[in-house]
């Protein structure tokens, strides 16, 4: 039993030493996106995060002067890993909505778009009221507000939750889906790239109900650090008056992606 | 659109690199897992062939969950649930550390498990292959229990078990493929970014799937070479 | 009852406590807690709401895993028989297919198969719209159930094949002797022999089935590990996965004891 019993602790330390190294880090806030959202946050071919929402958290960071260090994490386990600990702020156009916020808290909106619907070119789709996509398929990312917002306005219609939006931008072009449902800005700069070629923006739906959609997108902490909530507000105030803001939104739209002022 | 040799050039521009990336981080979970498994396996067999009915049911319960649970399934509980669990038992002990179980060592834990309920097996059977006269053998020359592990049971047990660990070495390597899904970027992982984002999915998949079976394959040469080494040894024994 | 029997009973068990007894104890007390910390847990982290919200898509999510598993498990037992036979058979060329087909889908993961089958293939609409296979490809249900239908008939012809191989070499001599033909020897004599063989590995296979097929839905196919995941991803609540646990171990154990009672059965004849 001796031999055996000195393999389990070989083991456990090994676990223990592999533990800490894991600890072992100096303060940095980490930032946790998706990287599969284009323009707002992708990954570029040598794996780094790009896009409107990492230069936007790159700011903040600057303006809070503290490092910041990004994570790439799939969309539909942001908040737990959020909860778990494995980054303290999620910046990844995530909507501040009623069910979220029950989970974490959200800075104040740092942009909001609308959402709209695209087919296929030659869809013979007429618009986009509940009637005109009854009976039909609808692509849209799983655990979003575009998924519940396409769930309950199109009950009649079959609505097919991806992992990614990129996801479903292969299937619609595939031919699988009948029309996809997302941000507006996500679906004009999927259709304006040689991928996009296969569809077109049909229309956006109304009303938009902001019990749905929220205010827009916001930066989400953990429940509870209220501090790390204001310091994020003055600093999103702060790169909107001091023109930074203006300078991330210019290089990546051609309009003011913030919305209206509240 | 870019050609396929652009796709798969090294640098910047291609994601061959990234590739090339996934293949270390998968062929490196599979080699830290592989001892962790084994170690447990062992032990769990162990319990399983004791004479003290507590452990043998201790042991088997151990197999019936691991072994019903779905990989994926375990993996998920061990992310979320091991990254909880930790952190409230260590709150209890010092309030205001952290730990973080990174995606990592949970997909080491979580394929360590899952490999050790399946090993505790391939042992058992091979534990009792060996006829009790080589235990009493040992004895008799004045071996003490771990003795007679140690020096006539282990160099045989490794024989006969070689080729069901052989076996699960390469269901392990497929299941590193599962912790794509916790975000770490093995090859599965890395080609499926390249795939989404060059919408060259049949490509980067296809390549993956040339990839798992050249680890594969360069499996089967080791595990061969390490079959002959250990019959050869016996032979000269 | 001779007086072998009497000499050789196994001496009675250690009486006290030994440090083997101690663990052996400790392990189950260990086991015990976890299972009154899970008992616990759910009975506290019980909302009425999410179980009248989630209870019908678990349902729904378990039938899709459950015909999932039995279409592919039947799909993949048809295609295996000829699979087999090229296995084992002395044309080379068919041989080597069939080896060089069981490799692919035993060495490569299901989930890349999957991926490949569904985006892969998505990929040659044209193609496949012009020899009319589009309809068939353009469902994911249909894509997952051929995926699975390949990779476990790969599994299933190592399984056949091994069990043909155990039946020792005289019973088809035997059966060539009494001027039996090949297919009549195959069908009469051999497969009864092998099916017994088989029936675990089978067994083992659907098993391997049910829990492999957790990967499904990430190709939109939302079985009841992707029900799990949507109602974890809205509620963030981690009962739901403690509940998918629960559901996939009973399963996979009503299963297992199922096989071994057939097993019982079937081999009844071969108890001495």
């Amino acid at each position: 039993m001796r031999l055996s019993l000195r393999v389990a602790l070989a083991a456990a330390s090994t676990a223990m030493l592999m533990l800490g190294a894991a600890q072992a880090q100096e303060k940095v806030l980490k930032i946790g996106s998706e990287g599969a959202y284009p323009p707002f946050n992708n990954l570029t071919a040598d794996g780094k995060l790009e896009g409107f929402d990492i230069d936007i958290a790159q700011a903040l960071c600057d303006e809070m002067k503290v490092k910041c260090e990004f994570i790439t994490q799939d969309w539909d386990g942001m908040i737990p890993a959020l909860k778990a600990g494995k980054f303290d702020a999620i910046v990844a156009s995530m909507s501040i909505t009623p069910e979220r916020l029950e989970q974490v808290d959200f800075s104040h909106k740092y942009y909001n778009t609308p959402s709209a619907i695209a087919v296929p070119k030659d869809s013979a789709i007429k618009g986009v009221a509940k009637e005109d996509l009854a009976g039909k398929t609808i692509g849209v990312q799983g655990s979003t507000t575009h998924f519940n917002f396409a769930s309950k306005n199109y009950p009649d219609a079959t609505v097919k939750p991806y992992p990614t939006a990129q996801e479903y931008q292969l299937d619609i072009a595939n031919g699988r889906l009948d029309a996809v449902e997302d941000d507006i800005v996500v679906l004009t700069q999927w259709l304006d790239s040689p991928d996009g070629a296969c569809c077109k923006i049909l229309g956006q739906p109304s009303p938009q109900p902001v019990e749905i959609f929220g205010p827009g997108a916001g930066v989400a902490i953990r429940k509870g650090e209220t501090d790390l909530a204001n310091k994020l507000n003055a600093a999103i105030d702060a790169i909107r008056a001091n023109g930074k803001y203006k300078e991330i939104n210019d290089k990546y739209f051609k309009f003011d992606v913030y919305g209206s002022e509240s | 659109m870019q050609s396929a040799w652009t796709l798969l050039s090294w640098g910047p521009e291609g994601w061959l690199d990234d590739i090339a990336y996934g293949v270390f981080i998968t062929v490196s979970l599979a080699l830290a897992t592989l001892p962790v498994g084994l170690a447990i396996g062992f032990l769990v067999a162990l319990a399983k062939q004791s004479e003290e009915a507590s452990l043998r049911l201790a042991g088997n319960v151990y197999t019936t969950i691991f072994r019903g649970l779905p990989e994926l399934l375990t993996l998920f509980l061990v992310f979320y649930g091991a990254q909880i669990g930790i952190q409230k038992l260590l709150q209890f002990v010092s309030p205001g550390a952290t730990v973080e179980v990174n995606a990592f060592v949970s997909g080491m834990i979580a394929l360590g498990v899952v490999f050790s309920s399946y090993s505790s097996e391939v042992f058992l059977s091979a534990f009792r292959a060996i006829p009790r006269g080589q235990y009493e053998g040992g004895y008799s020359i004045g071996l003490s229990n771990v003795q007679t592990m140690r020096f006539v049971i282990l160099p045989q047990l490794i024989r006969i078990a070689l080729p069901g660990l052989a076996n699960l070495w390469l269901i392990l390597l497929k299941d590193t493929a599962l912790v794509s899904a916790i975000g770490l970027s093995d090859i599965l992982r890395q080609v499926g970014v390249a795939a989404r984002v060059t919408k060259h999915a049949f490509l980067f998949f296809g390549l993956a799937g040339l990839i798992y079976l050249a680890l594969a394959i360069i499996s089967s040469v080791g595990i061969n070479a390490i079959e002959r080494a250990v019959s050869k040894q016996a032979v000269r024994r | 009852m001779s007086a072998v029997d009497i000499v050789d009973r196994p001496p009675p068990p250690p009486r006290g406590w030994p440090r083997r007894r101690v663990l052996g104890y400790a392990l189950l007390a260990l086991w015990a807690l976890l299972a009154l910390a899970l008992v616990w847990f759910l009975v506290t982290a019980w909302k009425p709401e999410i179980f009248e919200r989630y209870a019908p898509s678990y349902v729904d999510g378990v039938k899709v895993t459950l015909l999932l598993v039995a279409i592919s498990v039947a799909i993949g037992a048809v295609l295996s028989v000829p699979i087999a036979y090229a296995r084992m058979s002395n044309n080379k060329v068919l041989a080597a297919i069939s080896y060089a087909y069981v490799y692919f889908f035993r060495g490569t993961p299901l989930l890349a198969q999957t991926f490949l089958i569904y985006y892969g293939l998505g990929s040659f609409r044209p193609a496949l719209e012009s020899v009319g296979l589009w309809v068939f490809f353009r469902e994911a249900w249909y894509c997952a159930i051929f995926a699975f239908s390949l990779n476990t008939a790969a599994y299933q012809a190592e399984i056949l094949r091994g069990a043909i191989d155990s039946v020792s070499r005289g019973q088809w001599e035997g059966a060539a002797a009494l001027g039996l033909p090949r297919w009549v020897t195959l069908r009469k004599i051999i497969l009864p022999q092998a099916l017994i063989v088989a029936l675990r590995p089978y067994g083992n296979e659907i098993i391997l089935m049910i829990k492999g097929s957790a990967i499904v839905a990430i190709i939109t196919v939302y079985d009841l590990m992707g029900v799990t995941r949507l109602a974890y991803a809205r509620t963030f609540d981690f009962q739901t996965y403690l509940w998918a646990a629960i559901i996939y171990l009973v399963i996979v154990e009503v299963l297992r004891h199922g096989i071994e009672w057939i097993e019982r059965r079937i081999t009844i004849h071969l108890k001495r």
